[in-house]
């Protein structure tokens, strides 16, 4: 084969961020004073040196054809001053030098479908992953769920009257690459995989994939005089860790894989120490094309918390407040035995005090 | 013009509703663009079934090892073929995102116009790993693509068993509560390994997050086999005017309520300003003509919520750095692991500085690399050797900042226990010589 064409990478790693500040931005690095937000949506920053900068935040859709990004580029150039930054969840950031500038460019994004909020007490974007768009193990899709929440939670993100933050993950399989939030939706296999033994091995590597399982349900074994594997469907749990490995261990089920909905975790120090999320249902249908199950169950945890929350609780600090037995019954859910930890340290999961709330 | 779309009535329902549609979008690449339609297709496809259809393989670009991830169809006729041959292959590019990702809008510009001539046209900002995702591009297409998005100043992002693509905060460009200057941090560290990241040769993934203060919203905690935390180390400034502007719009209630009562080490007080005490360690700023706030900053844990609640009123401190956290990680194979403390503060002001978390950060992964086993992230390592193991390894001194709370079972040989004491005496006292 021809090398000749082949040109070398220049391995030039992360790019210096200074080429794509605003000006303002790099006139007060590292020299901010405060913040407040004038409205949901905008932010307003101050420096010693007394500049100001206002950001106006707004929703995409996170996987964007290259019209949308056109679009966004337009309005940035014609009512902002050409600058734009994302956020950890996916909302765009424009940034303006002054304060007039703000009504315009509100207008101009709410005009072209791009809602205005994520700032604050808000519900904002949700993360999340690639579903059956571009994964190769997903249980569910990723972007259709987030389209369809956020269809439904539209007006908690353009204003700002939760207790706290709220941040929101979709996962399409227990990897849960979404990551831990307040509220997280995560598939939940509920059966063992079905192995496709004329493939194991052609496919895997079978002491890779033993080596995979956390509760060691899997062995090597002869099927049909073909090396294969097998598993001991008692102890297995169902978590799908053999899957990516090992393709013919096929997980998803278009019945079984159902959805699990977590709460409580949170990444920042503020208050309470960071927390992990807890799991509180299970068993929701993988519903297509608007998961309309799994909404009903979110708005009703969200609607329970911006009633009962005080300001500044964080969906675990109200937990924390009310107890899990409140929790269940507020929200109605069923605290079912599978809510129990039994995985290693489930211990310190138990109550180990006479604290009951009655 | 592209051949025809295929009918898609799951995927139209996507369609209505306020949030912006990601089904609208791919219909609009889908009239000029044949992988797009096909993309809807075998989308559909999985809507109708509930299943996907995506396989992994090996596609890359000359030179690397690693960041394009591969996607060929899994939906074939009986003949074998593709369902849906324009998007039998659909590959992505993970490419390295600036750090607090900060655009201009010619480089998105440009970024579109490369991704509509070699891809589908359809890009993420951003994936999990904090990558610019440029989804959907064919075998052949992929260097090309690659090739013009590298001369345009990007780089690939890690995959597989590498230094993965690292996030940091909008930081010191724009928030009060910058420790460090984050990007620096973030390009210096990422920076030095490139080799780790391009041509994948660890046991598992290794991933570093920069977050700018306590408030974590990198989430790198959870997240970061190296999470570099920004914090400070004297006390929290005040200042008068802005206390008193904010207990003038939210009254005593919230203050009591809101800032005093959250205060997790309740080392807030509400006092009288004729009581107020003076010392080293005390903050304190009047609210009204009587009333003040005092805060023993010994007692303070960095917590960030009274400053997030009055910003400008109280602020991080002067004497700024990071605490570095290591070990954070999601559910496989054991369990979900924060970070844990390492190092509780670090100065970041110099190169020299930033060095010495190069430095730190190269050590924890030559150790990672030879010690940890196959698929095992740094935190199942710790959890497996023992804290103490890797940080004699580290040649880090433990500290009472790294536990919750000492050992509560006896199973430990102490029999080093006296050599132990005598070295740490005869540190103190060299300390108080020099």
């Amino acid at each position: 084969m021809a090398q000749t064409a082949l040109r070398r990478p220049v391995e030039s790693g992360v790019p210096d961020n200074k080429q794509f500040l605003h000006p303002k931005f790099i006139k007060n690095y590292g020299n901010w004073k405060y913040h407040d937000r004038p409205r949901p949506g905008v932010l307003h920053h101050v420096s010693h040196t007394g500049d100001e900068v206002w950001s106006v935040r707004a929703g995409t859709q996170r996987q964007m054809d290259v019209y949308t990004i056109r679009t966004l580029c337009d309005i940035a150039d014609k009512y902002a001053e050409g600058f734009v930054r994302f956020t950890i969840r996916s909302n765009i950031e424009f940034m303006v030098s002054t304060a007039k500038q703000v009504d315009p460019l509100i207008a101009e994004l709410e005009k072209n479908g791009f809602p205005v909020g994520g700032t604050g007490n808000s519900v904002s974007m949700i993360a999340h992953t690639q579903g059956w768009l571009h994964c190769d193990i997903p249980g569910t899709d990723a972007s259709g769920v987030v389209k369809s929440l956020m269809d439904e939670l539209i007006t908690e993100f353009k204003t700002e009257e939760m207790p706290n933050r709220v941040h929101l993950s979709t996962s399409c399989c227990e990897i849960n690459c979404g990551g831990q939030a307040d509220l997280a939706i995560i598939v939940q296999h509920t059966k063992p995989p079905k192995i496709n033994h004329d493939q194991v091995a052609n496919v895997c590597e079978r002491p890779a994939v033993v080596a995979r399982c956390p509760v060691a349900a899997i062995r090597p074994a002869m099927v049909n005089g073909k090396p294969s594997l097998e598993i001991d469907e008692s102890k297995c749990m169902c978590c799908g860790a053999c899957y990516p490995p090992c393709p013919p261990m096929q997980i998803n089920d278009p019945e079984n894989s159902k959805l699990a909905i977590w709460v409580g975790g949170k990444n920042s120090n503020a208050r309470g120490k960071p927390t992990f999320m807890k799991m509180v249902a299970s068993g929701l249908p993988n519903n297509p094309p608007r998961w309309t199950e799994v909404g009903v169950v979110v708005k009703n945890i969200l609607s329970v918390y911006k009633k009962d929350g005080k300001p500044w609780e964080r969906m675990s600090d109200w937990i924390d407040r009310i107890g899990w037995p409140q929790f269940f019954e507020k929200t109605g859910l069923p605290f079912t035995k599978y809510l129990i930890d039994d995985w290693r340290g489930s211990r310190a999961s138990l109550n180990q005090s006479a604290h009951i709330r009655f | 013009m592209a051949k025809k779309q295929h009918d898609t009535p799951q995927l139209d329902q996507l369609e209505s509703g306020p949030w912006p549609s990601f089904v609208t979008g791919i219909k609009r690449l889908a009239k000029t663009n044949d992988m797009a339609v096909d993309l809807m297709g075998q989308l559909e496809t999985s809507y109708q079934t509930k299943k996907g259809y995506w396989k992994g393989g090996t596609v890359g670009v000359f030179g690397y090892g690693g960041g394009i991830i591969p996607r060929f169809t899994e939906l074939k006729n009986d003949k074998g073929e593709a369902v849906y041959p324009d998007a039998a292959e659909f590959h992505t590019l993970r490419i390295q995102p600036p750090a607090g990702m900060h655009y201009n809008t010619a480089t998105l510009r440009k970024m579109s116009d490369i991704w509509e001539k070699h891809g589908s046209g359809l890009i993420a900002f951003h994936g999990q790993s904090g990558d610019i995702m440029f989804q959907g591009a064919t075998t052949a297409n992929v260097q090309p693509a690659f090739d013009e998005l590298n001369e345009l100043g990007f780089d690939l992002g890690g995959a597989g068993p590498a230094v993965r693509t690292s996030m940091s905060c909008v930081g010191a460009a724009r928030c009060e509560h910058s420790c460090y200057d984050e990007a620096s941090a973030h390009r210096t560290v990422l920076n030095n390994f490139l080799d780790d990241m391009h041509r994948p040769s660890l046991p598992y993934k290794f991933k570093f997050k920069f977050s700018g203060c306590p408030n974590d919203c990198m989430n790198s905690i959870q997240r970061a086999d190296m999470a570099v935390i920004g914090t400070w180390r004297d006390n929290i400034r005040t200042d008068e005017k802005m206390a008193k502007q904010w207990l003038a719009k939210h009254g005593m209630d919230e203050l009591v309520n809101d800032v005093i009562a959250r205060c997790p080490t309740k080392t807030i007080e509400l006092k009288q300003i004729k009581n107020l005490k003076t010392g080293k360690d005390l903050s304190s700023v009047a609210i009204n003509d009587t009333q003040a706030l005092e805060i023993n900053n010994k007692d303070c844990v960095r917590c960030m919520h009274c400053i997030n609640v009055m910003t400008g009123a109280l602020s991080t401190g002067v004497d700024k750095g990071a605490s570095i956290l290591v070990g954070g990680k999601r559910t496989l194979k054991i369990g979900d692991l924060f970070g844990t403390v390492v190092v509780p503060f670090m100065k970041l002001e110099t190169e020299d500085d930033v060095e010495k978390l190069v430095d730190l950060a190269q050590r924890t992964i030559d150790f990672f690399a030879e010690n940890a086993l196959e698929h095992e992230r740094t935190g199942e390592m710790i959890e497996r050797i023992g804290l103490v193991n890797f940080l004699e390894a580290m040649e880090i001194e433990v500290d009472p900042t790294m536990v919750a709370h000492p050992r509560t079972n006896p199973y430990v040989r102490t029999d080093g226990w006296d050599d132990e004491v005598a070295k740490i005496k005869a540190k103190k006292q060299a300390g108080m010589g020099a």
